[in-house]
């Protein structure tokens, strides 16, 4: 990493998959640029670093596991996305397009050496434990890392 | 022919934002330190990022030409 260059600390709250895809092009455009990159997944935004696997131990958290079902391939649009219809379209749209899409951005992040950290507090309200997520998530934590992170250069909340 | 003989040559046409960038951050690593890479591409947005691109990371770009619909970088390795 070149001395002197700002951190760039991203925090990923949404689970949609617009805003998901804006995340991971300003994480991989960082990372490309040599500053030290990394992506807090909280809340809705865990989805994109869990395996995909059903969760969660209680009866409600298997009820949101089932219904909020994490994995980067299920993740659907913030509008338009009518039960999945939207989510095949904005995946057709971009591939026609040339746009890379969210799963490949996710790989070229990890590629990069972004680091992903994934929020305690959100998989312990949710049921989602480690072993749900994807090997590639180097640590989980909580909100004082990313403060710590984001006081030495850029930070953004999606 | 080009003033600058590039060591190696990246096409990044058809590639959208961020992805020209990315690739190059990724071959510009295995270009010698004071040797040329030279990127050919075709998003629109290339040329504003290749630019800002060299600029941050401190690499030197000595050319940026556009021929028909396809922009030409040609960028020096500095560090």
């Amino acid at each position: 990493m070149s001395e002197g260059m700002e951190k760039c600390s991203i925090v990923v709250f949404s689970g949609d998959m617009d805003k998901m895809i804006a995340a991971f092009i300003i994480a991989t455009t960082a990372a490309a640029m040599g500053r030290e990159t990394s992506m807090f997944f909280t809340f809705w935004g865990v989805k994109a670093i869990q395996k995909g696997n059903l969760t969660g131990e209680s009866f409600l958290e298997r009820m949101l596991g089932l219904m909020n079902r994490g994995g980067i391939d299920r993740i659907g649009p913030s509008r338009f996305n009518f039960g999945g219809i939207g989510r095949w379209m904005f995946k057709k749209m971009m591939k026609d397009k040339g746009v890379t899409s969210l799963a490949e951005l996710r790989e070229m992040a990890i590629d990069l050496g972004v680091k992903f950290l994934a929020c305690d507090m959100s998989m312990d309200v949710m049921g989602i434990s480690r072993e749900d997520l994807i090997d590639e998530v180097a640590d989980v934590v909580g909100a004082a890392t990313y403060c710590s992170n984001a006081l030495e250069g850029q930070a953004l909340f999606i | 022919m080009s003033e600058f003989t590039p060591e190696k040559t990246l096409d990044a046409q058809g590639l959208k934002c961020p992805m020209p960038v990315v690739k190059t951050s990724k071959e510009i690593k295995g270009i010698s330190v004071g040797g040329v890479l030279e990127v050919l591409a075709t998003d629109p947005g290339s040329m504003a990022d290749i630019t800002a691109w060299t600029k941050s990371t401190g690499n030197e770009l000595l050319k940026a030409d556009r021929d028909e619909g396809v922009f030409k970088f040609y960028i020096r390795r500095v560090k």
